[in-house]
């Protein structure tokens, strides 16, 4: 039996909160998400197979794909710097700084969206420099992957600052007595350590950003083929009646993004125990 | 603390504060100064349009409803999988995190493909004049489905923690399950409560994907506050889109930094 004690438990409670639990568990994420999984079998004729054959829809899964993959490579030397400066510099205003860095998690994606698309639209504060230069930002592919920034920073800064926490400055110091330079100290010493931590926020920023929508919308220009991504798509499905199309989109994105969490809780549940194996060695 | 050498913490503090002002302060400025572009008394008229304060009320109804059970349910869940030793342990907690990798275009679809017109149940609810797609249960499910799993998140390490003995020494002195829940478990852990429920509630006032999705984005009736302001902004009502923003993140802010002096606190209390 699936939910039975390993031992006889003296703590009374036990079936009242499994009951409790499942239900609240099994209607609002079972039951809908079985919706989603079951979907492709349903109409027997196998609709959303065929809607695996529509190219628009690869062409908003490279476009999601891709803008992702960039923000958070983007976000890691980003991440690491405020992560560092968090746990290691004396930094004026280190609180002001740690709350800021959960604001991305916390502000309302629309509110991200309009705003960025302002602050990067061919007038905004950063838009118009910046198109003087020639460069435009707000209604490009570009636009998607400054959107994705945002949301996925505050991922590699809470992913790496713990580690880096645990991380006994003596070390570098011991680098440097022993001749190392800077550069081969951060090399050799520093980023070895970091760099499990810094996968692992990679990959959930990663996986966030191929599913956000709202802060991406208003600035992506949204042209099929070139910078329409795929959470956008579905919508444009579902606005069709296209059930089955939007189905297969969400069921690739849901599987990556799963694919993605397994991958870091595993590196997690890797890391965790080399660290162990070492102490107790 | 081994800090820097003075040279080189000056350029970390620099460059930390540059990335901060550039990629985190300046979009919060511009809401403001957009939403300020025609002054304090346009910002609030426009607030108090009755369609914005339709969306108000909206979003607060769904917010209540929303963190109302995901609290009841997360104060469960936690309980149920950090007091107890049981097989499938790990399969529940990967259940309750499980929404937070899922889009939230997606967290409106599932709803959809239940109770949509080409859904499981559309027909059934049509004959039966119920509406929940496109509609205020509609709304309220995605809302629930997105901010599912933030208490019981951050529950579950701080009762981790706190292991078993004061409950099992409450029970031992007659103390029922709900009464031990009430008075032994929670107070100890009212910090991270608050900071579960804080979070949950800023991310049900903000959906937008989700219950984008559901909704029949009709104003004055299915729009929330996010809602409300992408048909103002793609209305070109520029100061009313940024002035309902603003509110939002004021809101957003505050929860943030609430969050940080709570953790703060637990973080000491711990140590």
């Amino acid at each position: 039996m699936l939910f039975r004690p390993r031992r006889r438990d003296g703590l009374p409670g036990l079936s009242r909160s499994i009951a409790f639990t499942l239900v609240w568990i099994g209607l609002i994420v079972m039951l809908p998400l079985a919706a989603l999984v079951l979907r492709p079998w349903q109409d027997g004729s196998g609709a959303v197979l065929r809607a695996l054959h529509d190219t628009r829809m690869y062409a908003a899964l490279r476009v999601s794909f891709g803008c992702a993959a960039l923000a958070a490579l983007v976000d890691v030397p980003l991440g690491l710097l405020l992560a560092w400066a968090l746990v290691r510099a004396r930094l004026p205003g280190r609180r002001a700084v740690d709350a800021l860095i959960d604001l991305p998690f916390a502000l309302p994606t629309a509110v991200t969206g309009i705003t960025l698309a302002t602050l990067y639209g061919p007038t905004g504060w950063i838009g118009a420099p910046l198109a003087r230069a020639g460069i435009r930002v707000a209604y490009t592919p570009a636009g998607i992957v400054v959107a994705l920034m945002f949301v996925g920073l505050p991922f590699i800064v809470r992913a790496v600052e713990p580690v880096l926490r645990g991380l006994p400055p003596e070390l570098e110091e011991a680098g440097v007595l022993l001749g190392a330079s800077p550069m081969q100290n951060f090399r050799r010493v520093v980023l070895p350590p970091l760099l499990p931590p810094l996968v692992a926020g990679f990959g959930l920023a990663f996986a966030r950003c191929i599913g956000e929508y709202g802060s991406v919308i208003f600035i992506a220009g949204n042209q099929p083929f070139r910078s329409e991504i795929a959470p956008l798509l579905i919508v444009v499905r579902l606005q069709e009646y296209d059930y089955d199309g939007a189905t297969a989109i969400a069921l690739i994105l849901l599987l990556s993004a799963l694919a993605c969490m397994t991958g870091v809780a595993a590196l997690r549940r890797r890391v965790s125990r080399g660290l162990v194996a070492r102490g107790a060695a | 603390m081994a800090g820097p050498s003075g040279r080189g913490n000056a350029v970390l503090v620099a460059a930390t504060y540059l990335t901060v002002l550039a990629v985190l302060v300046l979009p919060v400025l511009l809401v403001m100064a957009e939403a300020l572009r025609a002054g304090l008394p346009a910002a609030w008229r426009s607030l108090l349009d009755p369609d914005a304060l339709s969306a108000i009320r909206l979003t607060l109804v769904v917010t209540l409803v929303a963190v109302a059970v995901n609290t009841a349910g997360g104060v469960m869940a936690a309980w149920l999988v950090t007091k107890y030793r049981f097989r499938g342990r790990g399969v529940l907690v990967a259940l309750i995190e499980l929404p937070i990798s899922v889009s939230p275009v997606i967290a409106g679809l599932v709803w959809l493909l239940l109770f949509g017109r080409q859904g499981w149940w559309g027909g059934w609810l049509e004959r039966h004049d119920i509406q929940i797609a496109f509609a205020t249960p509609g709304i309220l499910l995605a809302t629930l489905f997105v901010t599912f799993p933030y208490v019981a998140r951050t529950l579950m390490p701080l009762m981790e923690q706190q292991g078993r003995e004061a409950e099992e020494a409450a029970f031992l002195l007659g103390a029922g399950f709900w009464r031990t829940l009430w008075s032994v478990t929670l107070p100890d852990a009212r910090w991270a409560l608050l900071s579960g429920i804080l979070l949950t509630t800023a991310r049900a006032i903000g959906e937008f994907g989700a219950v984008s999705v559901v909704s029949g984005h009709i104003p004055g009736l299915t729009e929330t506050m996010p809602l409300h302001i992408e048909t103002l902004y793609n209305g070109y009502q520029t100061v009313a889109a940024f002035a309902m923003a603003a509110l939002l993140a004021l809101i957003a802010m505050a929860t943030v930094l609430l969050r940080s002096f709570l953790e703060h606190d637990f973080r000491k209390a711990s140590s």
